[in-house]
């Protein structure tokens, strides 16, 4: 059985690290402000006891106020699992660090995400639209976009 | 050796020919050409039919069965279709050498019929160098298909085309060497001379010529698995992807007809042709003929392809070396032994194939994984 | 000496082309036939799956699920019913957890048998080990037809259960498959499991290194064929698969030929746990009550499956509507595409092909 890790231990785990990172915990997730959520999660991933090597899915949330961005992580090693958010403010030109030199999983995950929502990710390396033509108008999954 | 001491001598022959006709020379000509195009049209027939109805055995399905009894009209259907096609030319491409194309495949398809003996001394021309004669004209058609890839203007065809000409100039030598050891076995380069030699078929004193020859044939007309130049998985059609209507029926035919010739020359080089017992000789002829075709089918559904440089390998490092020592062998032993029972021969010389390809076998593996040649 | 100008040239695989399993489209930089740079293009099956699922019911959007990976719709039923469980807390009886395993192993040999079926003809064997594994898929089709009466894309699955029970013909028919399967899968390895030709065109051919198997979220077969013991069904039980006794296979060199042996081995696992959930099948009802319009709390939830492809998980957030405020759909196929340059670069076209054809993707899913 996969186990989520306990958001509580994990972040007191980051705010000794980093201790501006966290902005939110609740029992599921642990809400990272925007600036540091490369370094924290490049500390997720290279810390032994946490290991988390797998990247399984990046998601994106329009709540009109903000986006909100979904990372599920996993150690394969350990079989334990954290829900990683940040939220990105802004309508115009929202931007969030790339995750793609940790896990190149998110490659085309955040190409989608800056397809379909329309948030940059500054570092990622062929930041292009994947399934919608070069061109086009707007981000469809916004919640504006009609 | 004892076989070969029958064999007329091919001037005997080619002298007593033409008389037997009434009016001479032209008659024979022109009745054996009609018989050439006519035999051509009709094998492609059946070999289109044997090859889809038996395909469909072999993969659990029908086949066509709707036209005519057994679906044996269908490719009359097929050809009707695909005459009644709109011919295509790509904007971009050479419009002259794709036009020429087909027609240089095809033609020297027919051509090579000239010396394939259908029966005793019934052939349009007795070449005494008719062997020779059928390496020469096959290779041209390499050129046809090259162009067919250079005019289409396609990258397809052109990568499909290229790979043409490297398997063919390749596969040629040890196709030649292994037909080398049979005329070793005649004397003579006639291909009636050659039949009429076999008493014993070849393929039971040559067994390792005659694979050499069927695996190197396959490769020459692009049957599977050494189908690279068409790959319908990688290349969709290969040199013909541009080809539409007639034209693409001309590539159609060609094909067909360069497996019928494969499969005639092995039959006269190492199946005895068209001898044997009971059944009218040219009957012979056409059921040995089929039954070499059914081999190239059942290879091509069974077999995956082979990768092109895996293809250069097996010519260069497998196919080369065995027809060399093969000729090698050959020539000993008719130096040595020409008196030789035939029957130790054909022990022996099965026992040194199957000691030969284990040998090899051994010695190189196509490669697993990547091979630099 | 006069050396020969040579240049690179483009070569467009697809987006319709024989072996892109779908409109999928690759940029292919050659020098003479290797591979030096590869670009894969997306995007000619988009339909915005995800955009319509958020003005459609919780129920509404089980067609559309169907929709991504056409040749496991009941896996993808699986997956999305299992999140909108999750996500509003509904508890399905007994007898339909049974038979949603029992359908998505079904569904799983199903895929496997086009995966492999596939690979093999791109590796140039003329449509036959193809037209074999479809006669063995199209007995899996014909049960699922008796259960939902559509062959392609079921829409059988409901939040809670079935649309309905199972037809009396259905049990004996399953295991008359059952009964039949394991002699045609060693048949399948009979024919080309140790080809000389097969090994060496597949062996050694488009390796993904553990390490990079993991970093780009691989899944599935990919996965385990380059080592990794990691199935969703045992590290992270769903249903009742911790009910089941089955093992995971792994190859060891992550190559072309691991792939495909991995997917064979598959089958067989999968037809253990048919066999098993057989046996245990209890009898009641197929649904819970639930209503019409699922109204879940206001939350996310998370729900993910095996499929026959890798990971297949819906990440639904509610606003306590009839409809969800996002559904996002992690697809394995588009994930195990991440590395297809890595794989690709240094080999001939016709490797890139059959390299292409082992990762096993469905156009449907990787575009959404």
């Amino acid at each position: 059985m996969t186990v989520s890790l306990s958001a509580w231990d994990v972040a007191n785990q980051i705010k000794e690290q980093f201790p501006d990172a966290v902005s939110e915990i609740n029992d599921q997730a642990i809400l990272v402000r925007s600036e540091s959520l490369f370094e924290v999660a490049q500390y997720l991933k290279n810390r032994p006891e946490l290991n988390f090597d797998y990247l399984n899915y990046i998601s994106a949330v329009d709540y009109f106020d903000y986006f909100e961005l979904v990372y599920q992580l996993i150690s394969i090693n350990h079989n334990h699992s954290l829900i990683l958010k940040t939220r990105c403010y802004g309508r115009d030109n929202p931007t969030l660090p790339s995750l793609v030199s940790l896990w190149r999983g998110a490659d085309f995950q955040e190409r989608e995400i800056y397809d379909l929502i329309g948030i940059t990710f500054k570092g990622h390396p062929n930041l292009k639209r994947i399934v919608l033509w070069d061109g086009f108008q707007g981000h469809p999954l916004r919640k504006d976009y009609l | 050796m004892a076989i070969v001491d029958s064999a007329p001598t091919a001037l005997g022959r080619l002298e007593t020919l033409p008389s037997d006709w009434p009016v001479g020379f032209w008659s024979h000509w022109g009745v054996f050409t009609v018989v050439i195009i006519a035999f051509v049209l009709l094998m492609v027939m059946g070999f289109i039919w044997l090859e889809r109805r038996g395909m469909g055995r072999m993969q659990a399905r029908l086949g066509p069965n709707r036209a005519g009894p057994f679906g044996l009209l269908q490719p009359v259907a097929d050809a009707i279709k695909v005459l009644l096609k709109e011919n295509i030319t790509p904007a971009q491409g050479d419009k002259i050498v794709h036009w020429l194309a087909p027609v240089v495949v095809f033609a020297p398809t027919l051509m090579i019929f000239a010396v394939v003996p259908f029966s005793d001394g019934a052939l349009l021309a007795d070449l005494n160098v008719g062997i020779l004669y059928v390496v020469a004209i096959s290779s041209i058609s390499a050129l046809g298909v090259f162009m067919a890839g250079w005019a289409s203007s396609n990258k397809y065809s052109l990568v499909g085309a290229m790979r043409n000409i490297a398997a063919v100039v390749s596969y040629e030598i040890p196709l030649v060497v292994a037909i080398a050891s049979v005329v070793l076995l005649t004397g003579s380069l006639s291909m009636n001379d050659i039949v009429l030699a076999q008493h014993i078929p070849f393929i039971l004193l040559q067994p390792l010529g005659f694979l050499i020859f069927f695996i190197s044939g396959c490769a020459e007309i692009n049957r599977s698995p050494f189908d690279l130049m068409e790959a319908d998985s990688e290349l969709v059609a290969g040199f013909h992807i541009e080809y539409s209507g007639m034209r693409f029926a001309m590539f159609y035919l060609a094909e067909y007809s360069e497996a019928v010739i494969i499969s005639a020359i092995i039959t006269t080089l190492f199946l005895g042709g068209w001898r044997g017992p009971v059944l009218p000789p040219w009957l012979w002829f056409i059921v040995k003929v089929f039954i070499v075709f059914f081999v190239m089918v059942w290879t091509r559904t069974t077999l995956p392809r082979v990768r092109i440089d895996q293809l250069m390998a097996l010519a260069w490092k497998f196919l080369f070396p065995l027809a060399l020592i093969n000729l090698f062998i050959t020539g000993i032993e008719l130096l040595t032994w020409p008196e030789a029972l035939p029957w130790v021969m054909i022990l022996v010389n099965i026992a040194i194939t199957a000691v030969l390809v284990l040998l090899w076998s051994k010695f190189f593996k196509l490669g697993w994984g990547r091979v630099e040649v | 000496m006069m050396a020969i100008k040579t240049e690179p040239f483009v070569l467009n695989i697809g987006p319709v082309h024989p072996s892109t399993h779908g409109v999928f489209r690759m940029r292919a930089t050659l020098d003479g036939e290797v591979i030096v740079n590869l670009e894969p293009v997306f995007g000619y099956l988009h339909r915005g799956i995800e955009k319509l699922a958020e003005e459609r019911t919780y129920t509404g959007i089980i067609p559309l699920t169907d929709r991504l990976d056409y040749l496991a719709s009941m896996s993808n039923n699986l997956a999305y019913v299992l999140a909108v469980e999750k996500l509003a807390g509904i508890s399905i009886p007994e007898r339909a957890e049974y038979l949603r395993v029992i359908i998505a192993e079904l569904q799983r040999i199903a895929s496997h048998l086009i995966a492999v079926g596939a690979f093999l003809n791109d590796c140039g064997a003329f449509f036959t080990p193809f037209l074999y594994m479809f006669r063995e898929r199209e007995k899996i089709v014909d049960l699922f037809e008796m259960l939902s009466g559509q062959r392609l894309l079921y829409n059988y699955m409901r939040i809670g259960g079935f649309t309905q029970d199972i037809p009396d013909e259905f049990l004996p028919a399953l295991d008359k498959f059952v009964k039949q399967m394991p002699s045609f899968i060693d048949e399948y390895d009979y024919l080309l499991k140790e080809n000389e030709i097969l090994l060496a065109r597949a062996k050694g051919v488009g390796i993904l290194p553990k390490e990079l198997a993991i970093n780009i979220s691989a899944s599935g077969p990919v996965l385990r064929a380059s080592g990794v013991k990691w199935d969703i069904r045992k590290v992270d039980p769903y249903s009742i698969y911790d009910r089941f006794e089955f093992d995971i296979p792994t190859g060891t060199a992550g190559d072309c030929y691991d792939r495909y042996r991995v997917r064979v081995e598959e089958m067989r696992q999968s037809l253990r746990i048919i066999r098993q959930a057989m046996e245990q099948l209890p009898a009641g009802p197929i649904r819970s009550e639930v209503p019409h319009l699922v109204r879940p709390p206001a939350g996310e939830a998370y729900g993910h499956i095996e499929a026959p492809k890798g990971e297949l998980g819906f990440y639904l957030v509610s606003d306590n509507s009839i409809a969800p405020y996002r559904c996002h759909i992690r697809a394995p196929s588009l994930l195990n595409l991440t590395a297809l340059r890595d794989m690709m670069i240094g080999w001939k076209i016709q490797d890139a092909i059959i390299i292409f054809g082992s990762i096993d993707i469905t156009m449907g899913e990787v575009d959404r």
